[in-house]
């Protein structure tokens, strides 16, 4: 697949590619949503660890299996049920290859992160948490990282820790391994903080995890669209994260997860296509991952998905990384300079943090900080972005919060810059 | 460009009117917008001795956006001294309407949640009589 290379042959814009650093500005080509007139500009999305704008090939790719073969999957004896089965278990194999999985059996689509975590949190831990167990999670997570524990541990009465953060916004390894030493039953934390950016030393905490005795279960909703992610050279026993915020269409999410781990968990949602044979009062269950997966699933958003992450894929995730770097870089910068009396938060370099920048503005509310943004469309995101107790920790009640992604330009950076030096005039008229 | 941020909505929101605490209010809510992190608490004093209920006097606290501020503090000002049955006849309209300003969906809940908190204060002592479901100018997005 040709990636913002219309015009060159693939072959040679692919070769051309691999070495050099990504240009967004062809990139952009493919993303139907930049010819958008937005009152004589572009827009200027800076919202994308919400859920990222899609690429021509992802959208043409679901509009081909509604348009071309829309069939249920494992069931049709006929050419478009079986080119939809192809299709849907060909995304799942392509989502293997993405993050390294050993098997494509490992991987469950569900409709995202959140959805994941849930699937473990009942399956996994109702069977395996009791009274008095310990689960690890950190200050920096996500809601849907956490109100799946919170329920599961009120359900068992078992007690819920948590790895605190320093004033830079990195977590407090120390405390960490203190926390270790009541030997916890499983260990929850994210990849890369949608809050505040800050990466996490994900293989390291996983593999003391490990030496105590803990499951390990990583979220990676800001992660596996950003940087390299390899789930055997992690160590991790579950990973999870959402295709809409992988170029993919929403409904469409990844549930990862050592293969014995699948093998041995019980069934999450009974029905459809998760079983093997069904008896009036006994069922036998489909092998993994079909097990998770009753009922029709979003095959169209699956399929999409596999489009993105080829689409990923051909760019190459240390050629995204990289990009994000530098734009996390210029962000800092550029804001830091331009923007008098910014209050920026999280680690202090992009070496540490992935594409979210988060920030205040003196006695300016972020909504109506995104308000006034969103009138020279500069979308950005306002408000606690799902961690409220990371919001608590920082003392805010909200914060402003731009994101970036493969298609985002420095252009896009001095756009913001400009709208909050506008939003300081406004408001100190 | 910015007819939100009109002069008056600023000055409503840098020195909102009624601003503070009542020491012995008689009815008291904090109200709390979980989509952005505002809070308003509204304490009402009610004077009962004459032939009709009457707020004596309002004060909010809160820490929130320019919309919900300034709307706080409108609100406070248009009701202080009004009998209860009045008030009751408060409806989303009027406070979009006090206010001026237009109010895309998604900040709805900010130019709100003034009046809802009143209402949840004053709940159980008036039957609203206003537009308490989908307000006249559109229920905000969920």
């Amino acid at each position: 697949m040709a990636i913002g290379v219309r015009g060159s042959t693939a072959a040679a814009g692919r070769a051309a590619l691999v070495s050099e650093p990504l240009d967004p500005q062809l990139i952009r080509r493919d993303f139907p949503i930049f010819e958008r007139d937005f009152g004589g500009r572009t827009l200027a999305y800076l919202d994308s660890a919400a859920t990222s704008q899609k690429p021509r090939q992802v959208i043409e790719a679901v509009d081909a299996y509604y348009s071309r073969y829309a069939a249920n999957v494992h069931r049709g004896i006929y050419a478009i049920g079986e080119q939809a089965t192809a299709a849907y278990e060909g995304a799942r194999a392509k989502v293997a290859r993405f993050i390294n999985a050993s098997d494509a059996r490992e991987i469950v689509f569900v409709r995202n992160a959140t959805e994941a975590i849930n699937l473990v949190a009942y399956a996994w831990g109702r069977k395996h948490i009791g009274r008095g167990d310990v689960i690890v999670l950190t200050e920096l997570e996500h809601h849907s990282n956490l109100v799946p524990w919170q329920i599961l541990a009120q359900e068992k009465d078992a007690d819920l820790e948590f790895v605190p953060i320093d004033d830079a916004g990195r977590l407090r390894l120390d405390v960490y391994e203190v926390l270790l030493r009541t030997r916890p039953k499983l260990v929850a934390f994210t990849h890369v903080s949608n809050g505040i950016g800050t990466i996490n030393p994900a293989r390291e905490m996983i593999e003391q995890a490990h030496r105590a005795g803990a499951l390990v279960l990583v979220d990676g909703a800001q992660a596996a669209p950003h940087l390299p992610v390899d789930v055997q050279a992690l160590g991790a026993d579950v990973y999870v994260f959402s295709g809409h915020k992988a170029l993919g269409p929403t409904g469409s999410g990844v549930l990862w997860a050592r293969r014995e781990l699948l093998e041995a968990m019980p069934p999450f949602l009974g029905g459809g296509e998760m079983i093997r044979e069904v008896h009036l009062r006994r069922t036998e269950y489909n092998d993994v991952p079909w097990k998770f997966e009753a009922g029709t699933p979003d095959i169209a958003a699956a399929i999409g998905l596999g489009a993105a992450v080829d689409y990923l894929t051909a760019i190459g995730m240390e050629r995204v990384r990289a990009h994000e770097h530098v734009l996390t870089t210029y962000a800092l910068e550029t804001l830091l300079r331009e923007v008098p009396g910014i209050t920026i938060y999280g680690p202090p370099t992009a070496d540490e943090r992935g594409g979210v920048v988060t920030f205040n503005l003196p006695d300016i509310h972020p909504h109506d900080v995104a308000t006034l943004l969103d009138r020279e469309a500069v979308a950005i995101r306002a408000g606690h972005h799902c961690t409220m107790p990371l919001h608590e920790r920082l003392g805010l009640d909200a914060s402003a919060r731009a994101s970036f992604n493969v298609y985002s330009t420095t252009d896009d950076i001095d756009r913001l810059a400009a709208g909050l030096a506008h939003v300081r005039q406004v408001f100190s008229r | 460009m910015d007819d939100l941020y009109r002069d008056y909505i600023l000055e409503h929101y840098r020195a909102p009117h009624n601003f503070g605490t009542l020491e012995h209010p008689d009815a008291a809510y904090e109200g709390y917008n979980p989509l952005c992190g505002d809070r308003i608490t509204m304490m009402l004093a009610i004077d009962d001795a004459g032939q009709t209920e009457i707020i004596s006097d309002v004060a909010f606290t809160g820490r929130g956006c320019a919309i919900s501020q300034a709307s706080a503090s409108l609100l406070t000002d248009r009701i202080k001294g009004k009998p209860l049955e009045e008030v009751a006849r408060i409806g989303r309209a009027d406070v979009l309407e006090e206010l001026g300003i237009e109010i895309s969906p998604a900040r709805l809940k900010c130019a709100l949640l003034s009046l809802d908190t009143l209402q949840k204060a004053l709940d159980g002592r008036v039957a609203w009589v206003a537009d308490t479901g989908a307000g006249a100018a559109g229920e905000a997005a969920p």
